[in-house]
């Protein structure tokens, strides 16, 4: 490669670069052009190109894939933000024909049916970047050696139901700050135990945070949710069906953006959260029977 | 010499900024509303997406104070924030507009087209500087007439390092490298600046 004329391309720098570039910002699941020109007009740094929003996948079930690749290229025709899309766990030719259409990021994600139940996609392959849900470190590690250079909690994709992500978060960020005070020596077994590769587990401990972005998803459908995920410690926050199955979406779209911002800011956060219509219905989790869990998917 | 450097913090990259002073002793604050430019002696506009930027900036009232803060004080846009501080980028979304330049969006393509390179930069020394492109804005004219110097270009791509007296603007990333020489740049243009108030 010319590398004085073409550079590098797919460079771990500059795929953890683009997450880095999206903290603090809003990531909105679409479903057309139209949905992503209100995303893009309120304020999100990317969307997520789906068919189905979570909340519609779970209503009607059957075997969830990656979308037809025509309503992708429509959504990445439709706005000048980055366009994410999602592959099942282990699918790695659909991960193939995404970054063959030039999506932004590849979420490879438990929201679709499995299509392997031992392996995930070597994302290293990729020269797109590849963002995984995790549900605490060892899961989030594992994935991060697998190449994915972003992270986000699982939560419970499809709910409106913020409790999973929360105890995601917690997990994740309680874990970081328990190998902060590990003396090294611990760091190995420790390792072993959460089934984490040992070089990421001492990176973690270095760092006090994950070595790539983490942001919050599954469940969140307020301006209160996002900035609670903000103040636990996040990077930012995906919504998936918590806003174009609301009442108003494009007011709730910019009052989330705005509260993600301000998320240190009560009275800007009671401004936002004022008037914004209906909420989207929402499932309780302790009201979900296990088999209709998503969390669980992903190894 | 003290100074305060302001990293505007809507959305993106602001952190690995403030951090990047912090390693030259430099204090750095959070900006999010105008009153928080009061005091500073400059101001970093980081990287993320220039559109989510402008939009909060518009709506929390921070693009007169950021125009006037701008014609005064040393301000920096990184790559979104390049794009934030040029007067033309060919599409509608709010910007600052205090730097006398073109810019295209997008202009090496998609995030699979981001790349990183060394580049020679005009003011920083000879070595090369390990440039990261993250779906990258380009600066297609530069109103040389108007003040503007080129510091660094790509070969058949563009303009992707310029200033314009107490402005800079830079296409790529440094804050995603450990090199910190364009830092020490915008800290010596601050220096320069305070010392001819104080005259």
């Amino acid at each position: 490669m010319s590398e004085q004329t073409n550079g590098s391309k797919g460079t771990w720098t500059v795929k953890a670069g683009l997450a880095q570039m999206l903290k603090g910002g809003v990531i909105m699941d679409v479903v057309n052009a139209e949905q992503a020109r209100i995303a893009e007009e309120a304020g999100a740094v990317a969307v997520m190109a789906l068919e189905r929003v979570p909340a519609d996948i779970r209503d009607q079930g059957g075997v969830a894939r990656m979308s037809d690749p025509e309503k992708i290229v429509e959504i990445m025709e439709s706005t000048s933000i980055p366009v994410m899309a999602k592959a099942r766990i282990g699918h790695f030719v659909e991960a193939q024909i995404l970054e063959a259409l030039g999506v932004d990021y590849i979420d490879e994600s438990e929201v679709l049916t499995p299509a392997d139940e031992e392996h995930h996609i070597n994302k290293h392959d990729f020269t797109v970047p590849f963002v995984c849900g995790a549900r605490n470190l060892g899961e989030a590690l594992r994935r991060i050696g697998e190449g994915a250079a972003m992270i986000r909690t699982k939560g419970e994709a499809g709910t409106g139901d913020v409790v999973e992500a929360v105890r995601h978060a917690r997990a994740v960020l309680g874990e970081i700050r328990r190998v902060q005070h590990m003396p090294t020596e611990e760091l190995m077994s420790y390792a072993k135990s959460i089934g984490a590769p040992y070089d990421l587990v001492v990176r973690t401990a270095e760092l006090g945070r994950l070595p790539v972005v983490n942001f919050a998803a599954g469940g969140v459908a307020t301006p209160a949710d996002a900035a609670l995920m903000m103040q636990l410690g996040l990077d930012g926050v995906f919504v998936g069906s918590g806003i174009f199955k609301s009442g108003n979406p494009e007011k709730r779209a910019k009052a989330i953006v705005e509260a993600v911002t301000h998320y240190q800011d009560a009275k800007i956060l009671a401004q936002v959260s004022r008037n914004l219509g209906e909420p989207m219905v929402g499932i309780g989790i302790s009201t979900l029977p296990d088999n209709e869990k998503l969390a669980g998917r992903g190894w | 010499m003290n100074m305060t450097i302001g990293v505007l913090a809507l959305q993106g990259a602001f952190i690995e900024h403030i951090k990047m002073l912090a390693e030259l002793g430099v204090d750095a604050v959070e900006v999010r509303k105008p009153e928080h430019l009061d005091d500073l002696d400059a101001l970093i506009i980081p990287g993320g997406e220039s559109t989510t930027i402008g939009k909060l900036a518009r709506t929390y009232g921070l693009l007169d104070p950021l125009r006037s803060f701008t014609q005064q004080k040393p301000t920096w846009g990184t790559c979104a924030g390049l794009i934030f501080l040029a007067k033309r980028i060919g599409r509608d979304q709010p910007l600052v507009g205090a730097m006398d330049i073109t810019v295209e969006r997008n202009a090496f393509g998609r995030q699979v087209d981001s790349f990183e390179v060394d580049i020679l930069i005009e003011g920083i020394g000879d070595e090369p500087f390990r440039a990261v492109f993250i779906r990258a804005p380009v600066i297609t004219h530069a109103d040389e007439d108007k003040g503007v110097e080129v510091l660094a270009e790509l070969p058949e791509k563009g303009i992707v390092a310029v200033r314009q007296g107490h402005l800079l603007g830079t296409a790529f990333h440094p804050e995603l490298t450990a090199d910190c020489r364009l830092h020490e740049l915008f800290v010596r243009m601050v220096e320069a600046e305070k010392s001819t108030e104080g005259a």
